[in-house]
Order: structure tokens, then C-alpha cells, then sequence
């Protein structure tokens, strides 16, 4: 059955796949918490939300992930002024460069901070609402990454399994009370986050991205990559041997 | 911040309705008096609950703290000679019944099921069978103990200050906290009522039995079959009840027993429990349309013009026959339309609106029909008529026409003069039930409300619905 959402929190809001997500929402009339650090970023979404009309209201909310103490009130605030909650979607993400033989912890830390630890403060006080109230959906935005340990980004592939991770554990804890966990994949999309990177394909805008990752998660499926087409290639990839997965350049 | 912890889904009766809430269950004046120095600390608003029986979204309110007040379940006095009892606002009518019937005393009036609280009937001013007869049930509340959300305490007593009385009466929990209630409760010499029933083949009989019957029976209940269109409509039967006289039950003793008046365990040789598994499949239109042809028919029948004698407890709580009969409603829920108009022009009203459902294809699965009188409550529903109230099933997909029928239905109550019972009602919009009561009545309510409650800290999805907040 499908799922109508009448309130939702999006964490990582103010760019890309989260922007996206937020403006899709509030044009379907959907209450949404737009949480981020760049209140400028925050601002333009709500102001093009009220012109785009639909029905829907963005509540902006600015706030560090990285900053795990303050979600608990934070969270409630948010729930409080929406006066619900229905939908919670994990969107902030960090990739930062790495060069092929570097190592250099503090970067690599943040992103965990960012990518995982983040998620992990965020969807931790929604999996208990969730879980106490018996309805929600809750949506981790991972990555194909995080399906094999690449050389090429040791720590974000570590940070998008984790996270791919940590929503299934989720996924086993509440989806017995009726709470939809979504793990989504997503491939290339074209965000700053991307831009400038050489031999990407099959790129689509975040706005398509945000298409597909409602849809999968109205429907309440598992895992989905984004595009679909990634399924097939990620399972390849996955069956890969490792002894010859290593010799691959990437 | 409220904590996390006290997070629950917290329902309407009828499963329509509901929403999150952080609830606390408080056991004495001071627990009430810290929730709410917390909700004012945080700025959140406080929802008063009982025992939850209200249909709507009357004990909810989302986000919000839900104070409930079934644990303050106290008997705190009680006088056999006079039949006067103080109570804590969470003793239920099972509860109070029990207690006071072995010294030969039953509540003056009661709904239609005994699991309701005392705080709540006094919230809602609710009425029973007998509302020509006892009026409402805060008619019979001598004083009670209002605590409001500035932590105050003061005692209100019908005579000394009626206006507030009769306005935090029926005010559905915007005003206070009732945390003491004295009333006083009727003497009976049995524990048996003499009731009789009589089948009415339309409307117009139905109405015409029932106003005929209101001076010699204490209790006149008609149910009404919503099925039938045209000469049949509004067909139905109808209970009369009176108390024993004085020498007319032999056995006093035993049947002023609380065990004496416990519900049969089985009904048609079925775990009553069990009940409403059974009843599930039939509850669709077709379904419905057969059991109530069929009990019709028996009543009709065997039933015509038949006397006999129950216990209070058989005829008063029909709604407890069953338990959890709501469930039958499932997944979707029920609301109920309750609507009271006066006597000349019900049977119009009464019939437009069963004809109403027919046009819409949501006849009423169950309909109840009673007879009222004028009560003193501010915001009271009570009126010289009648009233019709009608169970719908909420399913998935035709949810915003069976609003639309309410609307429609609420629009010729209110053209007519009429009123609506806060208790059951999910659906009337806000401006139809102000429009109910003259201006100045809700004017008093909302000044009284800033006097009592300036910071608006009790609210509900109710009172925020019905008053326009």
C-alpha cells in the first residue's frame, strides 16, 4: 500500500539530492523541516516553496550534524512545529578528495562524522518515535559505494556501508511494528558533490533522483538503487572476487 | 523538552482519530500541578483525557502533553444516608455504580456504556436514557474541585456560582482540571428495571411513541433501523424502563448486588469476547443491512409489546454487551453524527438525513434515537427534541465524502435550530457548531477561557476544531 505523507524531516537539506527532495514535498503539500547549516541555502528553499504554491510549507532549521548533542531537542522542536511527523529522510553526505596514496585521518573522520555518525544521531530518535507510535518512514541516503571497499575512497565507502548497515539493523528492530526502513543507492547524480569528478556516467539531476527516491519509498521497498539500472551492475560488482576486484582500477 | 519517553499514539474511541502525544498520568493535585508547570516552562500545550471514550478527537491533541487522569480513580467520600459522593475525576461509572449500589443508590444518569469517567461525563455533561426524566449528568454534580493551568485550586459550587459551574460543565476540558467532583446519586429500592419494547414502523410512529412514552417512563431509548427508504424509513424499536416501586421486587437484597448485575459472560452462546470477530464480516453494507432487517423483524415479532424485567446494568449498558465492539469497524474506524433538534422539526430533519445517506451511499450501520430537555450548561447540547445519532464506517477512499454527508447533515441541524454532542463528534466544522449556540454563549466561553486559562494552555484537536483556535 502505497504511503501519503503529510509531514517530513529532511536532514541535509540545503544542496543537491536533500534540496531536491524538500522542494518535491513541499509541492506535493507536504509540512517539511528542512534542516542544514547554510541558512541562506535554507532560506532560498522556503521562499521558493511559498512561490511554487502546492500547498506545502518549508520550516527551516539550521544545524550541524556533526554537532550529535544538540538533535535530541532539536528533534523534538521539529516534531512539535510540524505537528507530526511521518517522514524522516537522511540526506547529508560529504565525499571529500582523497589521493590514491593518502591518509589523512582528520578528513577522513569528518566524513564519518558527517556520513555516518550524523545519520546515526538523526535516525536514532526516529526510529524510537517511529517505533513507539507504530508508523513512519525512515530513508537513508546511501550510495553504490558503499557496496564494495574501493581504494580509490576507503573512508566515504566505509561510511556509505555503515550507513547501509545501520539501516537494516534499524530495518530489524522496527519494521516489525510497521515502520518502513528505506535504504536508497543511488548512482552518479549530478550535484557538487560530483561535479568535476572524470569518468562519471549515467549522471542524472538530483531533482530525478528525488523522483525516484519518493516513489521507492512511498512503495516502502528495502534497498533501491537509483537509477534502477545500477541494481544489475552493482550485483555484478558485488559477486566480484575480491582477488579481482583489487586488480581493478577504481 | 518534554521527554522522549512519554511519547504514545494516543486514539479517539472510534479509531478515526489520533495522534502523538507526550502522556503523563498524574495520581495526586500536585503531579497535575507539575505537568503543568512543565507544559507552560515549555510552551506546550496540555490536552485533558479520561478514560478515553470520547469518539472524536476530543482527549488529543497532537505534539502536545495528554494529561491523563485515569489513575486519579479515588472514592473520597461517601454518604449512604444521603447518597452524596465525592470523587476523583478518574473513578469510572463501573466503578461508581459498584461502589454505591449495595447501600441502594445508582447513578442518576449514565451512558451507554460504564467504562466512561467521572471527569470525562462532567467534560462532555453527557446524558442517558432517561435525559426528559434526569437531565444531564451535571445537573446532578452538587460542587466540584477545578484546577486550572496556573496551578490554582478553587472549589465551584452550583449554588454559590452558577455561571462558572454550568460553563466549566460541558466545556470539554478547555477551562480545567476537575479533580474533585461531589455528586449526589438516586435511591432505588431494586436493581431491577421494568422495561417493555415496542416496534414503530416509520418515523413518524417511532417520534410519536417515544414523546408519548417520555412522561410515564423514566428511560425511553429507540434504535433505529437506517436501512429501509421510503414508507419504511426510519423504522425502529423502542425501550422503555422504569425503576421498581417499593415492594414490587421480593428479593431486594439480591438484586441491589454488584454480581447480580454483571453482564451474561456469553451472548448466543459465544464468549462475548469473542463477539466481535464474529460480527466483523457482516460489517458492510449488505451485511448490515441483513442484521438489522433481522433485528427488526424478532423485535417486531417476538419482541412486540413484550415486558419484562432486566437489571440496570443489562439495560443501561448496551454498549458493553459486546466489548470492543468498535473493532468491527476495522481498519478504517467509526464516527458518529449525533445531532439534537427541537421537537417540531425533527422528523423533517431526522428524515432528510436519513435520506441524505441513502443519496450518498453511506447508510448509517446502527442509529439511536432519544428524547431531551433544555439543560443550563454554557455550551450544553441538551434541547426540547430529540435526537438521532448515527454510525458510520470510515473506509479508505470515500473518507472525504462521508465528511461531506456530516456537513451536509450538520448545515439543515443548524438551519433547524439545533445542536451536536462534542463526545462523539470527529467531523462538524468548527463554524457549524459555533453556529449552534447564540453569539453571546460562545463569547462567555472564550472570555471565561482567557480569564481562566490566559495562556491557552489547554487545548485539544477538538476545542481547536470546534472554537476556531
Amino acid at each position: 500500500m502505497k504511503t501519503t505523507w503529510q509531514t517530513a524531516l529532511i536532514v541535509g537539506a540545503s544542496s543537491g539530492i536533500g534540496a531536491a527532495l524538500v522542494k518535491r514535498l513541499a509541492a506535493q503539500g507536504c509540512r517539511v523541516a528542512a534542516v542544514a547549516r547554510r541558512s541562506d541555502k535554507l532560506e532560498n528553499l522556503v521562499v521558493g516553496a511559498h512561490a511554487a504554491g502546492g500547498g506545502g510549507e518549508v520550516l527551516p532549521y539550521v544545524a550541524d550534524v556533526r554537532d550529535a548533542q544538540s538533535v535530541p531537542e532539536l528533534f523534538a522542536t521539529i516534531t512539535g512545529d510540524l505537528g507530526g511527523l511521518d517522514l524522516v529522510i537522511y540526506a547529508a553526505g560529504v565525499m571529500h578528495p582523497v589521493q590514491f596514496e593518502e591518509y589523512e585521518t582528520v578528513k577522513d573522520l569528518e566524513m564519518l562524522r558527517i556520513n555516518l555518525s550524523g545519520a546515526v544521531a538523526w535516525l536514532n530518535p526516529a526510529a524510537q518515535r517511529f517505533g513507539r507510535l507504530k508508523k513512519g518512514t525512515i530513508v537513508g541516503i546511501g550510495s553504490v559505494a558503499g557496496d564494495r571497499g574501493r581504494s580509490g575512497s576507503p573512508v566515504y565507502n566505509t561510511s556509505k556501508a555503515g550507513l547501509h548497515t545501520y539501516l537494516e539493523a534499524l530495518r530489524n528492530r522496527v519494521g516489525r511494528y510497521g515502520v518502513k526502513v528505506v535504504t536508497i543507492k543511488p548512482g552518479f547524480v549530478d550535484t557538487a558533490m560530483t561535479r568535476g569528478l572524470p569518468g562519471l556516467f549515467w549522471l542524472i539531476s538530483a531533482d530525478r533522483a528525488a523522483e525516484v527516491i519518493l516513489k521507492k519509498a512511498r512503495k516502502g521497498v528495502v534497498t533501491a538503487y537509483v537509477p534502477g539500472r545500477w541494481r544489475l551492475v552493482m550485483l555484478i560488482i558485488r559477486s566480484m572476487p575480491s582477488f579481482i576486484f583489487r586488480r581493478l582500477k577504481v | 523538552m518534554l521527554s522522549a519517553d512519554r511519547l504514545e499514539w494516543v486514539g479517539g474511541w472510534g479509531e478515526v482519530l489520533g495522534d502523538a502525544g507526550y502522556v503523563y498520568r498524574p495520581s495526586t493535585l500536585e503531579g497535575i500541578r507539575e505537568i503543568f508547570g512543565e507544559a507552560r516552562a515549555g510552551e506546550v500545550p496540555v490536552a485533558l483525557r479520561g478514560a478515553g471514550c470520547s469518539y472524536g478527537d476530543a482527549a488529543l491533541r497532537a505534539e502536545s502533553v495528554v494529561m491523563d487522569l485515569s489513575r486519579m480513580d479515588r472514592i473520597l467520600a461517601w454518604d449512604r444516608e444521603t447518597g452524596i459522593i465525592d470523587l476523583e475525576p478518574g473513578v469510572t461509572l463501573r466503578r461508581l455504580w459498584r461502589f454505591v449500589l449495595g447501600d441502594g443508590w445508582w447513578p442518576p444518569v449514565v451512558t451507554g456504556t460504564m467504562e466512561t469517567s467521572v471527569g470525562g461525563c462532567l467534560a462532555m455533561n453527557v446524558h442517558g436514557k432517561n435525559n426528559w426524566a434526569r437531565g444531564t449528568f451535571g445537573e446532578h454534580c452538587l460542587e466540584f474541585d477545578l484546577v486550572t493551568a496556573d496551578g490554582a485550586l478553587r472549589t465551584v459550587r452550583r449554588n454559590d456560582d452558577p455561571e462558572t459551574f454550568n460553563a466549566v460543565v460541558g466545556s470539554f476540558g478547555m477551562l480545567g482540571v476537575i479533580t474533585r467532583a461531589r455528586l449526589q446519586m438516586k435511591k432505588i429500592t431494586s436493581g431491577l428495571v421494568e422495561a417493555k419494547a415496542v416496534a414503530a414502523p416509520d418515523l413518524e410512529t417511532l417520534l410519536r411513541l417515544t414523546d408519548e412514552a417520555k412522561d410515564q417512563w423514566e428511560y425511553v431509548v429507540g434504535w433505529i433501523d437506517a436501512f429501509p427508504k421510503g414508507r419504511k424509513l426510519g423504522r425502529g424499536l423502542l425501550h422503555f424502563a422504569r425503576h421498581l416501586e417499593p415492594g414490587e421486587d421480593a428479593e431486594p437484597a439480591q438484586t441491589l448486588r454488584a454480581e447480580a448485575q454483571d453482564l451474561p459472560e456469553d451472548v448466543f452462546m459465544m464468549p462475548k469476547s469473542a463477539m466481535w470477530r464474529l460480527i466483523k464480516p457482516f460489517t458492510n453494507r449488505p451485511g448490515m443491512k441483513w442484521i438489522n432487517r433481522l433485528k427488526y423483524f424478532s423485535g417486531a415479532t417476538l419482541g412486540e409489546g413484550a415486558v419484562y424485567r432486566q437489571t440496570f446494568a443489562e439495560f443501561s449498558f448496551l454498549l458493553d454487551y459486546v466489548p470492543n465492539w468498535k473493532r468491527i469497524y476495522r481498519p478504517g474506524g467509526l464516527i458518529q453524527h449525533q445531532s439534537f433538534v427541537p421537537v417540531d422539526k425533527a422528523e423533517a430533519v431526522f428524515r432528510r438525513q436519513l435520506e441524505a445517506c441513502h443519496k450518498a451511499r453511506q447508510p448509517a450501520f446502527l442509529g439511536v434515537l432519544k428524547r431531551h430537555r433544555p439543560d443550563d450548561c454554557l455550551m450544553g447540547h441538551g434541547l426540547d427534541g430529540f435526537s438521532l445519532a448515527l454510525d458510520f464506517p470510515v473506509v479508505a477512499g470515500r473518507r472525504e465524502r462521508l465528511w461531506q454527508l456530516v456537513r451536509t447533515m450538520a448545515e439543515d441541524v443548524v438551519d433547524a435550530g439545533g445542536r451536536f454532542y462534542a463526545a462523539k463528534d470527529a467531523a462538524i466544522p468548527g463554524e457549524l457548531y459555533r453556529a449552534s449556540f447564540r453569539e453571546d454563549q460562545v463569547e462567555r466561553l472564550l472570555a471565561l477561557k482567557a480569564e481562566l486559562d490566559p495562556c491557552a494552555v489547554l487545548r485539544t484537536a477538538l476545542g481547536d476544531r470546534l472554537l476556531g483556535n
